[in-house]
């Protein structure tokens, strides 16, 4: 059982904030994960949380109360360290029963739990070795199996499959959801990397530049990203974004006049958006085709056929780069010329601050 | 790559300097198998037959054994001292550095540079009005605070070497400073501490200057021994050599043992 909550949390170096007032509240057993790009102060947080840096200014609450002064050990949160952190000098099973130890906890019991614990994470038949010993995999799985030996209320995770190579990264992430599932705990999981994040959290929590940028679930940030900077990071390709300025009132939306005097109706909710003003007009790559006619084109620049779909990279002749993700394999040639239309029903508005005004997605 | 064998000309150069740096103790050794006569015979004798009438005269006029058991004492107990203290002092500056940090080491290694002539002075003072003069306590504590810099340093830069993450997980874990140093940093950095150890233990024992200023003939160490041969009654050449080696033989040999040990102690943090 955990809840935490972080009211107006704050971290302060010398001369530089490095964790904005953060307001966040995280559900039991909820699996939440921190994005963002490096510097962005999620491991900070993290960290924040796990007690291994002192929280400046605001306050921490696990289960409601009151943990800014908490030692570490007494938070109930274990923590799964980039490096693993084994204890390189002792045996597999000494390292996951080390807290239990430390708790003063009988021999035959840690025993027991290490055991347990091993069972689930298939460490049995290594629990004599060493940390050297074992693969990159067996030592992820060590150090999970440290924190679970532990009966935490919740699991931190500072980017632990980055040290993984990418077939082990996803199978890793998904014994990880599955984890998740078995133990009903709570679980912070901080990464860099939207896919993790897309395809484990439940709730992810977009930073940049110390501050919360957005909370949502990942479909809520994909689709309706509060601005800018969720709306390029969230997503991969990126989403393209346009410069436009809203020319008039259209059948359901709003006609913006993009650069070069292109006119593109696109829909908008009522109201949303001022006749005139400048706006950022932003496409998900597989809201685009590649058509015989359409307001945007250019020559196609790269092709790369991923299989199951493929991404076209177009020169926008006013610059840029347009990406379209379509599952045509054999239209478009590096080289060619292409016009590309929009899904109906399909387009993301930012106003000139970057905030978003309108989401138009099709029910 | 380069080749990696030497050259005739650079292998015949290290052997002449090698031998030139070894020669004094060759010559030694060699006195120390003469007669008296013998030792003082122009031209030197190459070729001779050794005899021990000086390392018999050396142990049994003068002492040898108690100025042997001073220097053991002495250099092992101001090498446990110097670690015990240099131990928690080194953790917590590699692992919670503080903004001037880095100066105290500095100055610290800077306390070295000055000559201990200096401070003879006071020292002696201060050990004469604790009633201290011609004690091993006296050249324990004085033996301590000359190796400290150097012992913080080796054990500062074996605990930069582990990695922080490891006493984090251990602090996660319940683990608090003492324990950490107990259960990870004694066993991950035993072999920076015993290098630290070897190193202080030689330092201590080769130790001349403070044990021929602060003892007479109770605390004297092996050190001491040999300068009271160069006394004003005359110079006996077999005898001092015999002695000499006496003194230096237990280092030389515990030294050699120990050297593959030292070397990668004291290169610790300078490669990765």
């Amino acid at each position: 059982m955990a809840r935490l909550e972080l009211h107006q949390v704050g971290k302060f170096y010398a001369n530089f904030e490095a964790i904005k007032a953060v307001e966040l509240t995280i559900e039991d057993r909820e699996f939440v994960v921190f994005v963002g790009p490096s510097g962005c102060g999620k491991s900070t947080l993290l960290r924040m949380i796990a007690g291994l840096e002192e929280i400046t200014s605001g306050e921490l609450l696990i289960d409601g109360v009151p943990a800014n002064a908490t030692p570490p050990d007494k938070r109930g949160l274990a923590m799964v360290f980039q490096s693993y952190a084994l204890y390189p000098h002792m045996t597999v099973a000494q390292n996951m029963g080390f807290a239990l130890k430390m708790a003063g906890v009988p021999k035959a019991e840690i025993a027991e739990k290490v055991e347990a614990a091993a069972r689930v994470l298939q460490l049995d038949a290594v629990l004599s070795r060493r940390p050297r010993m074992l693969s990159g995999g067996q030592r992820q799985r060590v150090a999970i199996g440290r924190a679970i030996v532990r009966n935490p209320k919740g699991f931190l995770f500072d980017e632990p499959l980055s040290n993984l190579d990418a077939a082990l990264r996803v199978q890793m992430r998904i014994e990880l959801v599955k984890l998740h599932q078995d133990l009903a705990a709570t679980m912070i999981y901080v990464t860099h990397d939207q896919v993790e994040a897309m395809t484990m959290a439940d709730r992810i929590v977009v930073l940049n530049k110390g501050h919360v940028e957005q909370v949502g679930t990942p479909l809520e940030l994909y689709h309706r990203p509060a601005n800018l900077f969720v709306a390029g990071f969230i997503g991969s390709p990126k989403m393209n974004f346009f410069q436009a300025r809203a020319a008039r009132p259209a059948n359901g939306g709003v006609a913006l006049e993009l650069q070069g005097g292109r006119v593109l109706e696109v829909p908008a909710a009522a109201g949303a958006v001022a006749i005139g003003s400048p706006l950022t007009l932003g496409i998900r790559p597989e809201h685009l085709v590649i058509a015989d006619s359409g307001p945007l084109g250019g020559q196609v620049d790269v092709v790369e056929h991923l299989g199951a779909e493929t991404l076209v990279y177009v020169k926008d002749p006013l610059g840029g780069t347009i990406v379209v993700r379509t599952d045509d394999l054999a239209r478009v040639r590096p080289g060619a010329p292409v016009s590309i239309a929009l899904r109906p029903g399909r387009a993301s508005l930012f106003d000139d601050t970057g905030n978003a005004i309108s989401h138009a997605t099709p029910e | 790559m380069r080749d990696q064998r030497a050259s005739l000309p650079g292998a015949a150069l290290a052997w002449i300097v090698a031998f030139l740096m070894f020669f004094p103790i060759l010559w030694m050794l060699m006195t120390a198998f003469k007669t008296e006569a013998g030792a003082i015979a122009n031209p030197p004798l190459i070729i001779f037959r050794p005899v021990l009438e000086s390392f018999a005269a050396a142990l049994s006029q003068s002492g040898y054994v108690l100025f042997a058991e001073n220097s053991i004492v002495i250099s092992l107990v101001s090498t446990v001292l110097a670690i015990a203290i240099a131990f928690p002092a080194a953790y917590s500056m590699a692992f919670q550095p503080g903004r001037r940090t880095q100066d105290m080491l500095v100055w610290m290694l800077s306390t070295k540079m000055l000559p201990p002539v200096g401070v003879l002075v006071p020292i002696y003072i201060i050990a004469r009005d604790t009633g201290l003069l011609d004690t091993r306590t006296a050249l324990v504590i004085v033996d301590m605070l000359m190796n400290l810099p150097i012992v913080v340093w080796m054990l500062f830069s074996f605990f930069r070497d582990i990695p922080k993450d490891i006493l984090e997980a251990a602090q996660m874990d319940g683990a608090g400073p003492r324990r950490q140093m107990i259960y990870l940093l004694l066993p991950l950095a035993s072999p920076g501490i015993a290098s630290a150890a070897l190193l202080a233990i030689i330092l201590s024992w080769n130790e001349a200057f403070w044990s021929i200023n602060l003892t007479a003939s109770h605390a004297g160490t092996l050190a001491a021994y040999i300068a009271r041969y160069s006394a004003p009654e005359g110079l006996f050449w077999a005898k001092l050599s015999a002695a000499s080696v006496l003194a230096v033989a237990p280092i030389l040999i515990f030294g050699s043992l120990a050297q593959r040990r030292l070397v990668r102690g004291l290169t610790a943090g300078a490669v990765k």
